[in-house]
């Protein structure tokens, strides 16, 4: 077979892949709309307001209702949490 | 006909490596006739072919190809001249490696924008006339001298020129290729191709087949000339 | 169009001449592409998560600051609040954080208010002295329904609580090291005086209000720092936008060093590849040809790789849980959530991708040849 043929080939393949993905992506939220109805009804339940992601320290566990200070309340010469604290940045409204 | 008129040909002009290779060549060559340049290295042959093949600019001078002049054709016009009309053997066969025979053969025409399964009939014929016929899928680099040799003038012409220009073709061949390489030559002359060669080797210039000699050196025609 | 493929099948098979080293290439720009790839997707799941989950957060949230603190807020700041016009509703949230020696990891504690329910959680009224667990702290304690844990209070006492239910794996992202615990009991267990809660929670009769609301706590109780719901959502929208942050620096580092990658291998065409160009220039080839030449070697690799690298991150982050990542992101939080990230894929990150990867490495290999490819048909021949 000819060798572009090949490579059209492998191309349409990996296009059919992207396709593939698109559609489980859509297909799959979905699926889980229930399961997002439920964690939202729990956030409201329970007033939650941010997401269980990293859970060493105040302003990496709650940054939405952290303030400036929260990160340095530890204790003096504490050590920042890595690698949330690099990868948590600190929303944008504490800046205010 | 192809007439040259005060062909010169400077390199690096105005620095101090400046060199003259052709210092005013008239010529005419004859179609369907074999005419051989023949002269020492560094006499201006291989230049001289160079600009009859549409493949350099002359510094000065004019040139007609069949009433048609082509010394000022824009660069497209000219690439397209040389495509259709010449096929280059070089000295050093120029083959590319790592790819197969039947692949460098029809390398010329990629660009051409034929249909591949034509160019690789064509290609196959050619292996075929030329008793290339069961290597066509190997790799160049292992075939013999004499099979490269005629892999060469297999891949000079798949586009079916009708002026075959060949640049010292028989520098790295030994006696038997070197009369071989003329037999495939009268062949070519007997479809009534145009052959032009550039050689120093007697085998080439002393053969019943040539038409024309012309004498070169130091950048001018010796003998031969208008 | 026989021109591009008959041009695109010598390219091939002159990668395939080289197969080890151009294999090499693909395989280390798939890796690339791989892990970038698996960044966008992972960071705007979560985003799009979180904005999706968090869109009934509390409308406005009111916290005390003292001396910089955040620090516990007096119920009779309701009735304050109430009066204000447009306040729907005001309620104390009772909530804080305990360290757990034992295991190293910090829990959340939740009161919640008898009167709500969590569907699909089996606690109506969380009677004193039982809990409800969030699927973290069951996984990584090892504790059950019916299992009981050890508390330490705020002034050393030993407190025991039975756990009544666990929470499901699927709240996870919310609500991993979640405990729900009675008001007695935490008040037991933290110390917090009556009189106080943690926060409060405001909910009002029109959203378009909050923002003139929120100005008018802070004008009646001046200590108060109010957060409104649009802030909260757009914590995440911020810290988890890809092209932000971190993220970006991540980014742009593998772009860079792939760049120079990419120029660094074609920048040295070497004396085989001039030559070779020189011989499809001799045999009849134009500038143009071989600069087409040059753009299907840079096409095949990048967009093999791309195509590959995209799929890999997709099933990598999807399918297999990121589970790369996973040890980056531990860091020191010794409870770690597991959840399992529903896929938001849009175009845009795909065609942004696209761009960013097979448009440079094109470009690096055609460029530095581009000079080659000028040269004269009869350079072989000197």
């Amino acid at each position: 077979m000819r060798r572009s043929s090949i490579f059209f080939i492998i191309v349409l393949s990996g296009l059919i892949g992207l396709c593939l993905i698109l559609l489980h992506s859509s297909v799959t939220i979905r699926e889980r709309e229930d399961e997002l109805h439920l964690k939202a009804e729990m956030v409201k339940v329970l007033g939650l307001t941010d997401l269980c992601l990293f859970t060493e320290a105040r302003y990496t566990r709650n940054p939405s209702v952290a303030d400036i200070h929260t990160p340095f309340q530890d204790y003096p010469f504490s050590l920042e949490h890595f690698p949330s604290g690099s990868l948590m940045k600190p929303p944008g409204h504490i800046k205010k | 006909m192809i007439r040259l008129r005060e062909i010169r040909k400077v390199f690096n002009s105005g620095r101090p490596s400046e060199f003259t290779a052709l210092r005013g060549i008239s010529i005419d060559v004859e179609l369907k006739k074999v005419t051989v340049l023949k002269g020492p290295s560094g006499s201006g042959k291989t230049t001289l072919l160079s600009i009859i093949g549409c493949m350099a600019r002359p510094t000065s001078g004019r040139i007609w190809f069949e009433e048609r002049e082509i010394t000022s054709l824009p660069e497209r016009f000219l690439t397209e001249i040389r495509r259709k009309t010449f096929g280059f053997v070089f000295q050093q066969f120029n083959l590319i490696k790592g790819i197969s025979v039947i692949e460098n053969v029809m390398l010329p025409s990629y660009p051409c924008g034929e249909d591949i399964r034509e160019i690789r009939k064509k290609a196959l014929e050619l292996i075929q006339f030329f008793n290339l016929s069961g290597k066509e899928s190997s790799k160049i680099e292992w075939l013999s001298g004499g099979e490269q040799q005629r892999a060469a003038i297999a891949r000079a012409l798949i586009n079916d020129p009708s002026i075959i220009i060949a640049d010292e073709p028989t520098a790295h061949l030994d006696t038997k290729l070197s009369l071989e390489f003329m037999g495939f030559m009268k062949m070519l002359k007997e479809r009534e191709k145009t052959i032009i060669i550039a050689s120093h080797d007697p085998i080439v210039y002393e053969s019943d087949i040539v038409d024309n000699v012309l004498n070169m050196r130091d950048g001018i025609v010796i003998t031969g000339d208008l | 169009m026989n021109r591009l493929r008959n041009i695109l099948d010598f390219t091939i098979s002159s990668l395939m001449r080289r197969k080890g080293r151009n294999i090499a290439l693909i395989v280390v720009y798939t890796f690339v592409v791989f892990i970038l790839a698996s960044v966008i997707f992972f960071t705007e799941a979560l985003r799009r998560e979180a904005t999706t989950i968090l869109r009934d957060a509390p409308e406005i949230v009111v916290q005390r600051v003292i001396a910089g603190r955040h620090d516990l807020i007096p119920l009779r700041y309701i009735d304050k609040i109430k009066a204000i016009p447009g306040v729907r509703s005001v309620k104390g949230r009772l909530w804080g954080y305990y360290f757990d020696p034992l295991s190293g990891s910090n829990y959340t504690l939740i009161v919640v208010d008898p009167r709500n329910s969590l569907s699909g959680v089996n606690h109506g009224d969380i009677k004193e002295g039982t809990i409800i667990i969030g699927s973290g702290i069951s996984r990584s304690r090892i504790v059950h329904e019916g299992d009981t844990m050890p508390f330490r209070s705020f002034d050393g006492i030993p407190l025991y609580l039975k756990v009544k239910d666990v929470l499901s794996s699927e709240s996870a992202i919310i609500a991993a090291d979640v405990i729900l615990i009675s008001e007695k009991d935490y008040k037991k267990l933290s110390g917090i005086p009556s009189g106080y809660c943690t926060d409060l929670v405001i909910s009002v009769a029109n959203t378009k209000e909050i923002p003139t609301i929120a100005r008018k706590i802070t004008e009646v109780l001046p200590d108060t720092r109010p957060i409104v719901r649009d802030e909260i959502l757009r914590t995440y929208d911020s810290v988890l936008n890809w092209r932000s942050g971190i993220i970006l620096m991540i980014f742009w580092g593998a772009l860079a060093a792939f760049i120079i990658f990419a120029w660094d291998r074609a920048t040295g065409l070497s004396a085989e590849e001039k030559r070779e160009i020189g011989i499809l220039k001799a045999i009849g080839w134009e500038t143009s040809d071989v600069i087409m030449m040059k753009f299907w070697e840079g096409i095949v690799i990048s967009l093999t790789s791309f195509l590959t690298g995209m799929i890999l991150a997709y099933l990598h982050v999807f399918f297999s849980s990121y589970s790369l990542f996973k040890p980056v992101l531990l860091g020191w939080s010794v409870l770690y959530p597991e959840f399992r990230l529903t896929p938001f894929i849009d175009t845009y990150q795909i065609a942004t991708l696209l761009f960013l990867v097979v448009i440079p490495y094109t470009v690096a290999t055609i460029v530095p040849s581009w000079r080659a490819a000028t040269v004269d048909p009869d350079s072989v021949m000197k």
